[in-house]
């Protein structure tokens, strides 16, 4: 669907962008995470062409954005819609006319306009909202209006720069849920970028980590989330763990079960929805003491992690056991230290 | 004072001089103005080399009108008015003069108030593939139009202030009445009551412009 080459892009010696190679396919959801300064904002900004690449190619369905001719550039991109941080709503407009405002451009007549606008309103849960100004809602039903406006033109891409930033958390849910669901209904191909790893383990299918320009980590987001390679990527993975996951308790923890190794299991996909505790304990006769542990839901699996301290003379019998299924093990003390 | 010297007629006669030179003159001052803002605000920042000459070439004249007063602005323009009007004497031959005058100023007050329009706004219409002419009317224009009318408002209400100046070198209006019939002949009950219309006549101004402003404005 979309294929970035060599992707560069320099402003005045610095390299915004540099070199970044990225497959989309068709209907995936595909998250771009990176701190600020990173290049996100101008990576997605170059995949529609408002910035325009130093080097490199942009092809969307085939066809390469920067060898377009204006005109045909801007067809184009009446078939992408975006959706921005800070909404970009016109204020001169109601919560109607502004969902209208892309159908006005693309010429579309007036009794097509208004009823693809009223199932538009009632998609994004707006019902009521039609004559409110911009200023009247808040920043969620903004999101929800500027969502809905990319909708309008039947995009088959749908560009998010940095959607969720000005929310507070449950509007975020409430946003990120949309989109998904907006994704499985209509198939559409979705690219989004965010600093927030809860944006990406909540709906995106695949993601590419962005650092100072380059893309350092891609892959399925389970994959990256179990097995993150590169410094960034880990601190990221972080953020979704909860605090008490941090290194800090966990030598806490080894202070309070002296008795026993303490263990970290990481379940992936299937293994998490397995009874393999009940399995191990049964088969090799031990003692597991959960200490703690969460299974976190991402919209490509779930993915678990499990503090257990095992007591019993089987223990490493266990382990093997339970990395020869594919879980992931990582001792952590040992019962001689 | 003597009120019943004033020949009311004339008065009239004098406000509805001043009313059509100022009416005209602000409605092509606000299509001119916007024209020559728009042309400077589209042709700012860019790397085109005709644009960027285009750009200097029409912010020089803009400056070099707004700098010159107006009193000096209507001498110098005679010639070109008895060509374009025949006669330099009356209201329609000061509206050359006036619209030269105000123009340039409303220009600028109208470049000001397209930097204020949301560049993330442009930016999203351009993402849904809008050309320029759709920018310029369904954005550019509605998101600016507070900043457009209390600047033709502004504008409007200078312009009262110049066909007063215009009076005094023949253009007719309240000016002309002031000045000559009032001062110069020593009728200063015909100065002073002027000067109470042109005060009525810019607090209307006001009013209308600041009620259309509020109303247009849903920020």
């Amino acid at each position: 669907m979309i294929t970035l080459k060599n992707l560069t892009k320099t402003f005045q010696n610095t390299v915004a962008v540099n070199e970044v190679d990225i497959k989309i396919n068709k209907g995936e959801i595909f998250g771009i995470i990176g701190y600020s300064g990173a290049g996100k904002s101008t990576l997605i900004r170059m995949i529609n062409l408002l910035e325009e690449p130093t080097s490199g190619k942009v092809m969307v369905n085939n066809k390469d954005l920067t060898l377009m001719k204006k005109k045909d550039l801007r067809l184009m991109r009446q078939k992408m819609g975006m959706i921005f941080q800070h909404f970009n709503l016109l204020w001169s407009r109601t919560v109607y006319e502004n969902i209208a405002f892309p159908l006005e451009i693309a010429r579309v007549n007036k009794n097509e306009i208004n009823k693809c606008v009223l199932e538009l309103i009632q998609l994004v849960g707006l019902v009521g909202k039609e004559n409110a100004y911009p200023s009247q809602l808040s920043g969620g039903q903004k999101q929800r209006v500027g969502i809905a406006r990319a909708l309008a033109i039947f995009p088959e891409v749908l560009l998010c720069d940095e959607i969720t930033s000005a929310l507070d958390p449950e509007t975020t849910n409430a946003i990120l849920d949309l989109l998904k669901d907006i994704n499985e209904k209509l198939g559409l191909t979705i690219v989004l970028i965010t600093h927030e790893m809860h944006v990406i383990k909540k709906i995106c299918h695949r993601l590419a980590v962005l650092e100072k320009g380059e893309v350092i980590e891609t892959g399925p987001v389970l994959d990256v989330f179990t097995y993150p390679k590169k410094q960034t990527t880990k601190n990221f993975v972080k953020q979704i763990q909860s605090a008490e996951e941090q290194e800090l308790s966990i030598s806490h923890l080894v202070k309070k079960y002296p008795e026993g190794p303490l263990v970290l299991l990481k379940f992936i996909k299937d293994e998490a929805s397995k009874p393999l505790i009940s399995t191990v304990i049964r088969k090799f006769d031990v003692m597991v003491n959960i200490l703690q542990g969460k299974v976190i839901q991402t919209n490509n699996g779930s993915y678990g992690v499990l503090h257990v301290q095992m007591i019993g003379n089987h223990v490493n019998e266990a382990l093997s056991y339970l990395k020869s299924v594919g879980v992931i093990v990582e001792v952590i003390t040992n019962e001689t230290q | 004072m003597k009120l019943n010297n004033i020949d009311w007629n004339m008065m009239f006669e004098a406000l509805k001089e001043t009313l059509y030179m100022t009416l005209w003159t602000t409605i092509i001052t606000f299509f001119l103005g916007l024209l020559i803002g728009l042309i400077l605000f589209l042709t700012s920042k860019k790397n085109h080399l005709l644009l960027k000459l285009t750009n200097g070439i029409i912010s020089s004249l803009v400056n070099v009108f707004r700098s010159i007063p107006f009193v000096i602005l209507i001498i110098l323009l005679v010639p070109y008015t008895k060509l374009l009007v025949g006669t330099m004497l009356g209201p329609t031959a000061a509206l050359p003069a006036l619209i030269v005058g105000a123009a340039p100023f409303y220009a600028r007050l109208v470049v000001i108030g397209l930097k204020e329009v949301d560049k993330g706004v442009i930016e999203a219409s351009k993402a849904m593939g809008a050309n320029t002419i759709q920018v310029i009317y369904k954005v550019l224009i509605p998101e600016s139009l507070p900043a457009l009318l209390s600047g033709i408002t502004v504008t409007c209400v200078m312009l009262v202030g110049y066909t007063a100046l215009a009076g005094i070198i023949g253009a007719g209006g309240l000016g002309q009445l002031a000045y000559m019939d009032g001062f110069q002949r020593g009728r200063y009950e015909i100065t002073f009551v002027s000067t109470l219309i042109i005060l009525g006549i810019v607090f209307i101004i006001q009013l209308i412009g600041d009620s259309f402003t509020k109303l247009v404005d849903k920020r």
